[in-house]
């Protein structure tokens, strides 16, 4: 039973732990959003082009974000069922 | 309180080669399939060389939409990808949009956008090779010094690999932080109107009145804003991928 629960808290907590991987796309898009709105207040007539390179820059840089996500998830359904499988 | 996410359903299991199960994305993902069949057939149909219909106007539209995204990015020797790209488009909206009315949408499985992206990457590599011959697209793989050959191995399996998850993370986190929404809804709807008094504050507390509503903000970014902007993204990287592979 002790195992079990350790088991379970271990994979909530690093649930938790791999949705810190948020941050850093969130600080990157924001920079990029930021540059791209002083972009187009130098040249607003470049707003098309510099908005669908932003979008493409941050959907790639959302990437790492979206790996701590995916992470997250398999910490919440799938490991509990692995480790508890190798508990018996 | 109970908040329920569900991958896939599986219907049935052909019992061929092991049992091949049949899954709610193949259902839904055939489902797509069909209608795109059904509305190509119905803006195609009794063409003109003047248009004369709304119909025709829109289908030469959504063509010229196409064909201008893969020449841009592309060029014009590439035109003929143009076909790809627009089926890649469409599939991966309109499975994406089947959550709006309610069913499981196929790019919520990793196997579907782990199949494009593999068609994907096996297109890159055909124009890698097309373009450098298989003894230049080998030594490729080392090209600033040898040492990093590994690195480059890495970061070309990496392609499709991030393409997948890419697409599969986002339409999955807005289905679960969806899902969370409407427990964290259902929760305070009844703490609220548990405060009114007497039987009216006990019946209304059961039904989970602040459901109604507000999750529709939500899902016009998840659900509406965020399909077409996967599927752009996909489309986008797939042409750059491929125009990229083929000048080297």
């Amino acid at each position: 039973m002790m195992e079990k629960a350790i088991v379970l808290a271990g994979c909530a907590v690093g649930a938790g732990l791999a949705l810190i991987a948020g941050i850093g796309p969130g600080i990157g898009e924001g920079y990029a959003v930021g540059q791209a709105c002083s972009a187009i207040g130098r040249q607003p007539e470049s707003k098309g082009d510099v908005t669908s390179t932003m979008l493409l820059g941050c959907a790639i840089a959302e990437t790492t974000g979206i790996y701590g996500f995916v992470t997250g998830l398999l910490l919440i359904f799938v490991a509990p069922g692995i480790f508890m499988g190798m508990l018996g | 309180m109970n908040v329920t996410i569900e991958g896939a359903k599986i219907y049935f299991t052909i019992p061929v080669l092991g049992g091949i199960p049949i899954t709610e994305t193949i259902v839904n993902g055939a489902i797509v399939t069909f209608v795109l069949f059904l509305l190509c057939l119905f803006l195609t149909h009794d063409l003109k060389v003047r248009p004369t219909s709304k119909r025709q106007i829109i289908a030469e539209y959504i063509v010229n939409l196409a064909k201008n995204f893969v020449q841009g990015n592309m060029g014009e020797k590439f035109a003929y990808f143009t076909p790809f790209v627009a089926a890649l488009f469409a599939a991966s909206v309109f499975s994406s949009l089947l959550s709006v009315i309610g069913m499981y949408p196929p790019t919520s499985d990793l196997s579907t956008t782990l199949a494009w992206a593999v068609l994907v990457f096996v297109l890159i590599t055909y124009h890698k090779i097309k373009a450098g011959g298989l003894g230049g697209y080998l030594l490729g793989f080392a090209k600033p010094i040898a040492v990093l050959t590994p690195f480059n191995v890495l970061s070309e399996v990496a392609t499709p690999i991030s393409m997948a998850f890419r697409h599969f993370g986002n339409i999955v986190s807005g289905s679960v932080i969806t899902a969370l929404v409407y427990a964290a809804l259902a929760l305070a709807s009844s703490a609220l109107f548990g405060l009114i008094p007497g039987a009216v504050g006990s019946f209304l507390s059961n039904i989970p009145l602040l459901q109604f509503g507000i999750p529709a903000v939500l899902s016009i970014y998840f659900d509406l804003f965020s399909s077409f902007m996967q599927a752009f993204i996909f489309c986008m990287l797939t042409t750059l991928y491929i125009a990229n592979a083929a000048e080297e």
